[in-house]
């Protein structure tokens, strides 16, 4: 176990240190001068041509490279272009979000899913099963944007009972102890509706297609055949073996969840990572916009080891094969 | 059985029928979707209104005026161009890739894999939003970013098709028969490899499909006034309450053709390989 954290580990660095390369990279390929950039068409040239020394930029390409990743692991990010704060403490102030908004969605939205595929494996064929399909498949299709908009519409405008935008309300530092929480969660509450309803989707989908490959299996039918009850073939042998591919799919689909959380932030204007993102590229304020891709793929690189941890704790023959690796 | 063959009806019907709407543009809606006349009295007409002009809006105007199918239609244009696009572009680097890994030995293969998994482990919508932030943003630009940052799934699939297919008889009797390497890949394994690039196709285009309406919602794709439904949808979003048919009508194209794709996509994986057809 340990040894395939350390593994996975390893790994994690070596994904996170690509990105980070690939930001630098792409910042010197793409056309124009960062400094000119910067400054915007207005510059006078002693003004770029002191940010470029400020900047590095004349110096070495490799030289610049070291010293952007010895600034990348010190945590010394820079200042965003807009607000001019250090871009090391926006993020550290907006990946909390985030992480609460994506894990919680994550756990809502497999209970839901694995239930939902678990109801369509039991009516196997039946009219709930094609209804319920037609559903998931719908819903996967949603864009998640729209859906956040479509659900403003019907719950901040029409009933009038939840809040579109924000973490928290105006008088929130004015509330305090339950109606302070209460508050919290009346913000989350459509942001999370969005981002899990769109979840179930995919991960119902998964879990129906999962459910079936394990019910075809022989030690289903020896079960049956040993007179095991229907109930208990389903919930002791189909969905603890269900539960492998089902955790494998959580690191893979994590990627697509942070992409989903982006726009849904945007949307709600949500504080978080994919929020802060979205805003730097739109006013072009670089040295946000690279830090924020290095900590959402930091983000998407804690989380699937974190789901490998899990698979492992689940399935017994993935211990043993990182063991033997 | 019979709902295998309903999926595949729906999402062909569906698409062919979008794909026609979009190439009879000029066709069946009233012209030009830029078109603004007389702004205050022609703005946010609801649905099954005519205007002053007597031109019929079956799906309402905008904020400028400017007729809500017309765009829709014009916008389909641009959403199924895109999506097809991009996912061209990806099946090709992908299945170039995938079967380079599959075939190749040693550390080649091991770099091209190593490669693909790291592409995987990133946000596709981060990547997109980086590179929209350096680069001027087009539907071109949409075009090639979203084939560059969609081809891992499709290489991942190639590469361990080729790598079942290189070791079974037909293609070691290929070797026998002294064909090079590069012509029982081409013509030995390439074919037979394919049809989960085919099911990985269709799912991709509805996934460009959504990507490329996101980044025009956030201002970063292609840009005002071509229509486009991820920039409709964003232009409808301030007057919500007023006119929600603005927002309503692209949003519901989106998720119609986005369905399609992926119910195209699963009755082609239960059609082509009948492993899988319990599903």
């Amino acid at each position: 176990m340990l040894r395939m954290l350390w593994q996975r580990a390893l790994v994690g660095v070596a994904v996170v240190t690509g990105v980070v390369t690939l930001t630098f990279l792409l910042l010197h390929a793409a056309p124009g001068d960062p400094a000119e950039r910067l400054l915007g068409p207005a510059a006078a040239p002693q003004q770029v041509e002191a940010v470029r020394h400020a900047l590095e930029l004349d110096r070495p390409l490799t030289v610049q490279y070291a010293s952007w990743l010895r600034r990348f692991v010190r945590g010394d990010w820079g200042t965003s272009i807009t607000t001019g704060r250090p871009v090391g403490a926006m993020l550290r102030a907006a990946w909390p979000a985030t992480a609460r908004l994506v894990a919680l969605s994550l756990l809502l939205s497999y209970a839901l899913g694995l239930l939902v595929g678990a109801v369509q494996t039991a009516r196997s064929g039946a009219r709930l099963d094609t209804t319920l399909s037609v559903a998931t498949v719908t819903l996967f299709a949603l864009p998640g944007f729209w859906l956040g908009l479509v659900l403003i519409m019907v719950f901040t405008y029409w009933l009038r009972v939840l809040p579109a935008f924000g973490a928290a309300g105006m008088d929130a530092d004015f509330l305090s102890g339950w109606a302070r929480i209460a508050d919290q969660l009346r913000h989350l509450a459509l942001p999370l509706l969005t981002l899990t309803l769109i979840g179930v989707g995919g991960t119902a989908r998964f879990a129906r297609g999962a459910l079936l490959d394990v019910l075809a299996q022989p030690f289903v039918a020896a079960a049956r055949a040993k007179g095991v009850s229907e109930s208990r073939v389903l919930a002791r042998h189909v969905l603890r073996n269900a539960l492998g591919p089902m955790l494998i799919l959580l690191g893979l689909s994590l990627p697509a969840l942070f992409s989903g959380a982006v726009l849904v932030e945007t949307v709600f204007a949500w504080p978080g990572v994919g929020r802060v993102m979205v805003e730097a590229v739109q006013s072009r304020d670089y040295p946000v916009v690279m830090a924020a891709t290095a900590v959402s793929a930091l983000l998407v690189v804690a989380g699937n080891i974190l789901a490998d941890v899990l698979a492992a704790w689940a399935d017994p023959r993935v211990r043993g094969a990182a063991r033997e690796a | 059985m019979r709902l295998r063959d309903r999926r595949a009806l729906f999402g062909l019907t569906v698409l062919a029928a979008v794909a026609i709407a979009a190439i009879a543009a000029p066709v069946v809606t009233a012209g030009n979707p830029n078109a603004q006349r007389d702004i205050v009295a022609t703005r946010f007409l609801p649905p099954l209104t005519a205007d002053l002009h007597g031109t019929f809006h079956p799906l309402g105007t905008d904020r400028f005026g400017r007729d809500v199918w017309t765009r829709l239609v014009y916008g389909a244009r641009i959403s199924l161009g895109v999506g097809l696009l991009a996912v061209v572009i990806s099946v090709a680097i992908g299945t170039t890739v995938g079967a380079a890994a599959g075939y190749l030995r040693g550390w080649p293969a091991m770099g091209l894999l190593a490669f693909t998994d790291f592409a995987l482990a990133l946000p596709r919508l981060v990547l997109l939003l980086l590179l929209a932030a350096l680069w001027q943003p087009s539907a071109a630009l949409v075009v090639v970013v979203l084939g560059l940052t969609g081809w891992m799934p499709i290489a991942r699939l190639v590469h361990g098709e080729v790598r079942g297919l290189a070791v079974r008889p037909f293609v070691e009797g290929a070797r026998a028969l002294g064909a090079r390497r590069a012509r029982v890949l081409w013509r030995h394994i390439l074919p037979n490899a394919l049809t989960p690039v085919i099911v990985a196709a269709a799912l991709g285009v509805g996934n460009a499909i959504l990507l490329e309406a996101s980044l025009s919602y956030l201002g970063l794709g292609v840009q005002p006034p071509t229509a486009s439904w991820g920039s409709m949808i964003a232009s409808g979003r301030d007057t919500l309450v007023n006119a929600p048919w603005v927002v309503t009508a692209p949003g519901l194209a989106l998720v119609l053709v986005v369905v399609a794709c992926t119910l195209l996509g699963d009755a082609l994986r239960d059609a082509l390989d009948p492993g899988a057809a319990k599903r």
